[in-house]
């Protein structure tokens, strides 16, 4: 390693802001950042719970059963509440972060951009249809 | 060094999971963690899931999404507690917690869907 100057000794020390433990308090934007983050652990809960319920009916009816009477538990659906906002909230933000994210060109003009957000809600909507009716027997 | 990075890739997995848990994810905690716990709908009868998860479209699609959902809230995860929490030192810590518990949540996934009768 070259030392290119000779007229400082020691490294300046770094000016950085110190941030408490609670910034994402301080302000409104902040906090929907980090409860944008959070959904995150809502979707894993899912897949766990989602698995959970694959297991058991993997297992039998009478294990069907047994998942179903446990799903019931007003704090099991108590956490289901609050994960079922969260994973909202995920998907809202993620669909309008769309036309942000990606830039689509048709014949040399972009597509504006409420358009692919149009298009995002569309697909979410016929999965969430093709899927409660998969689910429910069709 | 010339060393491949792996940030892109772990992006990628977080963007695509991104995706799948916002189109599947919400009718199915509102289906099985809501609107059947609390009897607004009847439950679907077993033999009709069984029929659908022996479907192997069916288990394709729920892998591909248990997976990549589980990279998606790994990407996420972890910047929360890097960024939320102020715990940069403990990196090595973090990425090792959550990318393992990400491996291992896909292994059981996998093997949930291969124990299907």
């Amino acid at each position: 390693m070259s030392t290119p100057t000779g007229y400082t000794e020691y490294h300046p020390r770094w000016h950085r802001t110190r941030l408490g433990t609670l910034w994402w308090l301080r302000r409104r934007s902040y906090l929907v950042f980090i409860l944008r983050e959070l959904s995150s652990v809502f979707v894993a809960w899912y897949v766990v719970y989602l698995l959970m319920l694959i297991h058991a009916v993997g297992q039998g009816n009478e294990e069907y059963q047994r998942f179903l009477h446990r799903a019931a538990n007003p704090w099991m659906v108590l956490v289901n509440v609050v994960a079922l906002i969260f994973v909202m909230f995920h998907a809202i933000t993620w669909f309008n972060l769309a036309p942000k994210a990606m830039v689509v060109r048709l014949r040399g003009k972009r597509v504006p951009p409420a358009w692919i957000a149009a298009t995002n809600y569309l697909a979410w909507t016929v999965v969430s249809a093709f899927v409660a009716w998969r689910v429910l027997g069709g | 060094m010339s060393k491949r990075p792996i940030e892109p890739f772990l992006w990628l997995l977080f963007s695509a999971g991104g995706v799948l848990a916002a189109l599947f994810i919400p009718v199915l905690v509102f289906l099985f963690g809501v609107a059947v716990p609390l009897e607004w709908i009847s439950p679907p009868r077993h033999e009709h899931l069984l029929a659908l998860l022996r479907n192997p479209l069916t288990l394709a699609v729920v892998l591909v999404v248990c997976v990549l959902a589980l990279f998606h809230w790994v990407h996420r995860f972890r910047y929360t507690l890097y960024d939320g929490l102020q715990i940069k030192h403990l990196n090595g810590l973090i990425n090792l917690f959550c990318y393992g518990g990400a491996i291992v949540g896909s292994a059981a996934a996998a093997y949930v869907l291969w124990q299907i009768p």
